[in-house]
């Protein structure tokens, strides 16, 4: 088989029409549709169907009820559900809080930090091309693994951190243990595990930035800072863009790494929505724990309706 | 001058950040507790297995590692096999259904798993699948259709359509069209979604969480959950238990490096 399509088609023609008279008739018109084709996705259709639209938009059904899971009967409640989630249940917005802080914490770090990343590596060296399949191997590990792996780090008495801070005569702190601060250590971690996914998005638009521009830049005068401005960081707005929807969306559902360092279930100072969603849900709230899940989704679409209004990312010179 | 020492500070000392903690890991597989805590960077004394026979056999994980397998080993291909069927669909369809279809299908990446994980788990239990393996594969096929449809979807429809006509010409019908022309020429982004499949779906931690029970059933990501609890700091033996789940993983992280890049990749880039 050619993989050099036109030579083929080309190649088929003649013999077409040397074979053609007598089948011509009844050959079908290449433009036209097979009507078979449209067997092909069905499968794929039935099962989104069926497993994903419906579930979600019962998940608006059960929203409205008081449903335990296990009774037949339930009643409707209305909005009860959403009122209770947001002016009777601390533990809700105690979540909902967590998880925005740490939803803009980890944004604004692994955005800058990838970027940093991606600008010192654009050059594809050797030593580039290594240190880039060094920075993105934690993303492929497990959430789990990467919990324990930290878990360790930050264990006040035996950790890490704590060992080398001691070498150095300084006495280390709690860490998770510390109420206050744990969500930020929780950020940490995360940065370290999904950075290099993001620098490698990053580096993808940096190296489509024609590189006449920046000698161009050099030749009028311009400074490093400056070329960044006005080059590369208007440039690679479409790849910020990405990074910063998908850290978002990656954070709201931040799910096994807190259950990884926090346990199941989690401290309240390391609740965030999915968790929260979790254990109502495993304390067999089942009406209660859908119309948390839709203020969940509501929550990710809000933050990046957000976003795209006061990044404005839009890529200039486009 | 200064840049460039800067550059390779900042460069070197992130290296060490990631380096460290893996290698300590490493080593501290094969150590006791007292001796991790003694010297965490130390090479380990012997290179014992105890850490592994206790996580393998005694606590069950080489069970839960037949699970994984079985549960990525199927629900990988049955997520490509469907998704490059409608992939390739909507890549000859015209006009509005093509459009269609390709928008119902890949709506779906805007769902997160915890907003129908109720109703899911209450369809579920009807359908008998709870604590069962075939339902996890059937939740990883479900959550990951949408983003498969999209990669090779989307690249199924930069395929040249001279070649489909010509193959239409030559009398094949749509299914031989479709493996013998669209499928290996879709080879490449087949290589990279079956890699990024295979992270999500080896890592998944959800819906076993969501719907196993029986300890039997556990996959990998579960049982190291369990474990959480029941060694709070029995370092070397979590340690083990992140190597085991973490291997094959790894081991194709380092053989096929450049569609992990791109699988992930193009993960990302859905927005």
């Amino acid at each position: 088989m050619s993989i050099h399509p036109g030579t083929a088609a080309k190649r088929k023609a003649p013999e077409n029409q040397a074979a053609a008279g007598t089948a011509k008739v009844r050959r079908r018109s290449p433009t036209r549709v097979n009507p078979a084709l449209y067997l092909f996705p069905l499968p794929a259709v039935a099962v989104i169907a069926f497993f994903l639209v419906m579930p979600t938009l019962q998940a608006f059904q059960y929203a409205i009820t008081d449903w335990n899971g296990f009774s037949a009967a339930f009643n409707y409640v209305g909005l009860d559900n959403f009122i209770r989630a947001f002016t009777k249940d601390s533990l809700f917005t105690n979540a909902l809080t967590n998880n925005l802080k740490f939803v803009l914490l980890v944004v604004i770090a692994q955005t800058a930090f990838s970027l940093v990343l991606a600008l010192l590596l654009t050059k594809n060296s050797r030593g580039s091309i290594l240190l880039r399949a060094l920075f993105f191997f934690p993303t492929i590990l497990s959430s789990v693994s990467v919990a324990f792996i930290w878990k360790f780090i930050y264990d006040p008495n035996f950790g890490l951190a704590n060992s080398v801070l001691r070498t150095v005569g300084v006495d280390g702190g709690a860490y998770l243990g510390n109420d206050a601060q744990a969500l930020y250590w929780v950020a940490i971690t995360q940065v370290w595990f999904h950075s290099g996914q993001m620098m490698v998005v990053y580096i993808a638009g940096l190296q489509a930035i024609p590189k006449e521009l920046y000698e161009a830049a050099e030749m009028d005068g311009a400074n490093k800072w400056q070329q960044f401005k006005s080059i590369t960081w208007p440039f690679v707005a479409p790849a910020t863009s990405i990074v910063v929807a998908y850290t978002t969306v990656q954070s709201f559902k931040a799910f096994d790494l807190i259950l990884g360092i926090a346990g199941n279930p989690p401290k309240s100072s390391l609740d965030i929505l999915s968790t929260r969603i979790y254990s109502t849900f495993a304390n067999s709230e089942f009406g209660y724990a859908a119309a948390q899940s839709i203020i969940f989704m509501a929550m990710i679409a809000l933050v990046t309706w957000l976003q795209r209004r006061l990044l404005r990312l839009t890529p200039k010179g486009e | 001058m200064l840049a460039s020492l800067s550059r390779r500070a900042i460069l070197a000392i992130y290296a060490v950040i990631i380096i460290i903690p893996l290698t300590v890991v490493a080593f501290g597989s094969f150590k006791s507790t007292q001796e991790l805590f003694a010297g965490p960077f130390s090479l380990p004394h012997s290179l014992s297995p105890d850490n592994f026979a206790e996580v393998v056999g005694g606590q069950n994980l080489g069970n839960s590692f037949i699970n994984s397998a079985i549960v990525t080993g199927i629900s990988v291909p049955l997520t490509l096999f469907l998704a490059s069927l409608a992939g390739y669909a909507v890549s000859r369809l015209k006009g509005f259904m093509s459009w269609a279809i390709f928008g119902f299908l890949v709506l779906g990446m805007a769902i997160p798993a915890q907003a129908n994980m109720v109703p899911l788990y209450v369809l579920f239990g009807r359908l008998g699948l709870l604590d069962s393996l075939a339902g996890l594969i059937l939740a990883n096929v479900v959550s990951t259709l949408p983003i498969a449809v999209f990669i090779l979807g989307g690249f199924m429809r930069t395929l040249p359509k001279e070649l489909y006509e010509a193959s239409s010409i030559d009398g094949s019908g749509p299914w031989k069209t479709y493996s013998s022309i669209a499928l290996p020429l879709s080879a490449p982004s087949i290589a990279a979604a079956a890699i990024f499949l295979f992270v999500i779906h080896w890592n998944e931690l959800l819906y076993p969480l969501l719907f196993i029970q029986s300890p039997g059933n556990r996959t990998l990501p579960l049982a190291l959950l369990s474990f959480q609890g029941e060694f709070q700091t029995n370092y070397p033996l979590l340690f083990a238990g992140v190597i085991l789940a973490s291997l094959p993983v790894v081991v194709a992280y380092v053989f096929l490096q450049r569609y992990f890049v791109a699988g992930i990749t193009a993960g990302a880039s859905k927005g």
